[in-house]
């Protein structure tokens, strides 16, 4: 594939991530050890060398970015200590900050809904959560066995637990916006 | 017995009620005191750190000017929270300009000095482990669990010292001393794929059924986690696996609050394993131990 290049890229990453992406020399372990490497287009050490060489479209817009858990595996194994997940987390938001339609639709969707909901009540509770994910994925079908099972085990609580004073939480919210 | 400031988190109130109830009685019949922090809020969890890192800090940021007002150190029970607080904190003490960032953001000092420690490092240190034993009424014989400490308890690089990151002992060792075979695995630390269960159930249900065939040919017949993503992904997901896998896994998941409730003889204790979409029953009465 070919793409332009951002020469800026590795600086921009190094930047927001704190991290020195160009200190990989492409050994492999975070790869290697990465519990969900067999359902990435893009190999963890080669998430770092397209940083290297500014290969941003293809990072911004690969599956990878959201496939990633940030389990922190590969962070806790890289021998020159990069925190490859945190590069991740990097990635993940410039690729929203800068409006890419993202490989995985739902992955930040749901984080948009987990966020909607500590924003509305300081609290996640499972029926907001859900509900709203559900409905704005339109993946209703699934899960509604499980979550029929999950309310008869008490795992489902009907009434929200709440933060008191909301409006903090609404602050944080309104003042992290970049 | 020190008094300790207590985050509960989210899960704890809901799909986890039973790790929140066990830790607290548990903790309770230790003689450790856990001051629930007033009025905590969610620590952000997967979703703020893989989208914003200023909300990343900043959530847990309101959560630690309350800690820093009320002195002490700080429990936490779930590894997401504990991983999330931890990482804040650290964040913040080694960062003025993020902490002023921070402070301004939350509207609070957000710099607190104090320990946040896990609920299982607390018990090891106060109580110790061969205080323990002295305790145990009911020893755990009949159960040989794996621990399975998940992926966010050990990892927050560099801030976790009191155990092995790539192989944690501490679980193990409580198990033992209340009477269970702990079994041997590498899996302690694999990550059971939480944060992707309800957008990426394909890929998370693969991870589960690994994490119980491994826990099999241990010789396992039951998990024992500290963390409510992984009881709850564990339990969820192992299910969809059944046609694709040859077996069938069913092994019951335990918190080990609701192990250490078992064994110290509390009477609330069957009370929580009714609340198990895995029902653990059947093992319990096989043992003699319900």
């Amino acid at each position: 594939m070919i793409n332009a290049l951002s020469p800026s890229l590795e600086r921009e990453v190094e930047e927001r991530s704190g991290e020195k992406v160009r200190l990989c020399y492409q050994c492999g372990k975070c790869s290697t050890g990465c519990l969900f490497n067999f359902a990435m287009d893009i190999l963890p050490h080669q998430v770092m060398k397209l940083v290297q060489y500014g290969q941003k479209e293809r990072l911004l817009s690969s599956h990878t970015i959201w496939i990633c858990a940030a389990c922190e595996t590969c962070t806790a194994r890289c021998p020159n200590d990069i925190d490859v997940a945190g590069v991740m987390d990097t990635l993940r938001a410039m690729a929203l900050d800068e409006g890419v339609k993202p490989a995985e639709k739902n992955i930040p969707l749901f984080h948009q809904c987990f966020l909607g909901n500590i924003q509305a009540t300081g609290r996640i509770s499972e029926p907001i959560l859900m509900g709203s994910y559900k409905t704005l994925s339109g993946d209703l079908a699934s899960d509604i066995g499980l979550a029929v099972k999950m309310l008869a085990k008490g795992k489902i609580k009907l009434i929200p637990s709440l933060v008191k004073d909301r409006r903090e939480v609404r602050r944080i919210f309104k003042e992290s916006k970049r | 017995m020190k008094t300790y400031s207590y985050y509960p988190g989210c899960s704890q109130l809901s799909s986890a009620e039973e790790y929140g109830v066990s830790a607290l009685e548990v903790a309770d019949a230790l003689g450790i005191r856990l001051e629930t922090l007033p009025d905590w809020n969610c620590c952000g969890a997967s979703s703020a750190h893989m989208t914003n890192h200023l909300l990343a800090v900043s959530l847990p940021g309101r959560n630690l000017a309350r800690a820093r007002e009320r002195g002490g150190d700080l429990v936490v029970v779930c590894a997401a929270c504990y991983h999330n607080l931890k990482k804040a904190q650290t964040e913040i003490l080694e960062d003025e300009k993020l902490a002023r960032r921070v402070e301004a953001v939350v509207g609070a000092d957000p710099r607190f000095r104090g320990r946040i420690v896990h609920l299982l490092d607390v018990i090891a240190e106060e109580v110790g482990l061969e205080d323990l034993v002295e305790k145990v009424t009911r020893p755990l014989e009949g159960l040989k669990p794996v621990s399975y400490y998940g992926c966010l308890m050990v990892r927050p690089r560099g801030m976790i010292t009191s155990d092995d990151p790539d192989n944690p002992r501490l679980m193990d060792d409580l198990m033992t001393a209340l009477g269970a075979e702990v079994k041997n695995w590498s899996y302690k630390t694999d990550c059971c794929g939480g944060s992707l269960s309800l957008t990426r159930t394909d890929v998370v249900v693969k991870l589960v059924n690994r994490l119980f065939e491994a826990a099999e040919e241990a010789g396992g017949n039951c998990i024992v986690v500290a963390c409510p993503m992984c009881l709850a992904n564990l339990e969820m997901r192992q299910r969809e696996g059944r046609l694709s896998f040859k077996l069938e896994h069913d092994l019951p998941v335990f918190f080990f609050t609701e192990m250490l409730g078992l064994a110290l003889g509390l009477p609330g204790a069957e009370e929580w394993f009714t609340r198990h979409l895995i029902d653990p029953l059947p093992l319990l009465y096989g043992a003699g131990l319900a």
